[in-house]
């Protein structure tokens, strides 16, 4: 079994020790958010937060998150009250097709963690792991600049 | 080699405290082989090219999980760090039941991800001697800024001592089956042809046909990354 912290729960899990935590995720505990885009660490949609750092849960065997506290886009939410960061999403229309929007929410929410007030300059390079096929860059970090307290 | 059983043959070594750290040393650092790229960002002691280089590989989804061990042993020819511990003169500290043995950065890669180590050897840390005295650089050039594999990568030192060169080390990576130094121009640049030492890269290098890139670009974007760089240290 593994053992680790998901959204604020303690999740246990039985997988073979290099089941990839994205599988982990979507397949047994049914948290959907989390997208799989490349699966090879390029894209970015699978970003969720390991003891706060952002990392591709396509690129995580599930052995390395015991003991981790992890969070995933379903934890941002508190009941119905949405993030800063999802509201500006929102008001933007920061979303085109939708499947890259999860792992850019979490990559901003780790910003905003480590750094509030970021420059635009810091917000492109704090997402700069994330891909958007449908290259709606502009209002992604319009949003994200606005969600973190900035100008856009 | 036989193909690790997933289930069986791996052994997790992530959160072994023993293999992270970046540490001062008498001479210079000794950075612990499962040190995070963010963890050599943060490093501020660290020479800046070397951060440099560190926030290059990958974004930072991946700086927070790729391991400076992990960039060395996996010996991709486009490892983003492996030019830089060549110029560095890097020693690697591997360790086995046997104990423990250091490899010189210069005789770890033996061809296309091979490298110097046996099979039950575990590499636990560089150890760098960075000198104040000397210029170090790093140059990644990728199809875009962000998260790219490098078609060039180049790591330079240079010592200038009354004006003139007195050691030159430049190592490149994805241009060969392993990262390589270009002795003839660090030889033309120690006998005083200045930035147009450059213009021996080809007898330096073959670059590869691949994906990525061609030869020609590549010979062209390698003697040009040289080129301006020497022209900043030493004149046109």
């Amino acid at each position: 079994m593994t053992q680790f912290s998901l959204n604020g729960h303690t999740t246990s899990v039985d997988a073979p020790p290099m089941t990839r935590l994205i599988d982990v995720l979507r397949e047994q505990l049914r948290l959907t958010g989390t997208k799989e885009g490349c699966g090879e660490g390029e894209c970015g949609a699978c970003t969720v937060l390991i003891d706060g750092l952002p990392v591709n849960a396509c690129m995580i065997p599930v052995v390395q998150a015991e003991g981790t506290q992890i969070l995933t886009v379903e934890g941002l939410a508190e009941d119905e009250r949405l993030h800063p960061i999802q509201t500006a999403f929102i008001n933007y229309g920061a979303a085109q097709c939708g499947i890259c929007t999860p792992g850019f929410v979490v990559a901003a929410k780790a910003l905003l963690d480590a750094q509030p007030n970021p420059s635009r300059t810091e917000v492109r390079e704090a997402l700069a792991g994330n891909l958007c096929r449908c290259t709606g860059y502009q209002k992604i970090i319009d949003a994200v600049v606005e969600a973190l307290g900035g100008q856009p | 080699m036989v193909k690790p059983n997933l289930l069986k043959d791996i052994i997790n070594i992530w959160g072994c405290t023993g293999l992270s750290g970046i540490d001062s040393t008498e001479y210079g650092f000794r950075i612990g082989a499962l040190s995070t790229w963010t963890e050599v960002r943060q490093a501020t002691a660290l020479p800046p090219a070397l951060i440099e280089c560190a926030a290059t590989v990958g974004a930072q989804q991946i700086q927070n999980r790729g391991t400076v061990g992990g960039n060395i042993v996996n010996g991709s020819p486009a490892g983003d760090s492996l030019p830089m511990w060549l110029v560095l003169d890097a020693e690697f500290e591997v360790a086995s039941t046997r104990g423990v043995r250091r490899i010189p950065a210069s005789e770890f890669w033996t061809g296309y991800r091979k490298n110097a180590m046996v099979d039950d050897e575990l590499l636990v840390a560089v150890h760098i001697q960075p000198k104040s005295t000397d210029i170090l650089h790093y140059r990644k050039v990728g199809t875009r800024m962000a998260q790219s594999i490098s078609k060039v990568v180049l790591g330079a030192r240079l010592r200038i001592a009354d004006g003139r060169p007195i050691e030159a080390r430049f190592a490149m990576g994805s241009i060969a089956a392993t990262p390589v130094r270009l002795p003839t121009v660090e030889a033309a640049v120690l006998a005083g042809e200045g930035a147009d030492a450059a213009t021996h890269m080809a007898q330096d290098i073959t670059p590869l046909d691949d994906i990525r890139s061609t030869s020609g670009y590549r010979l062209n974007v390698a003697t040009r990354v040289v080129r301006s760089f020497l022209e900043q240290y030493l004149g046109a």
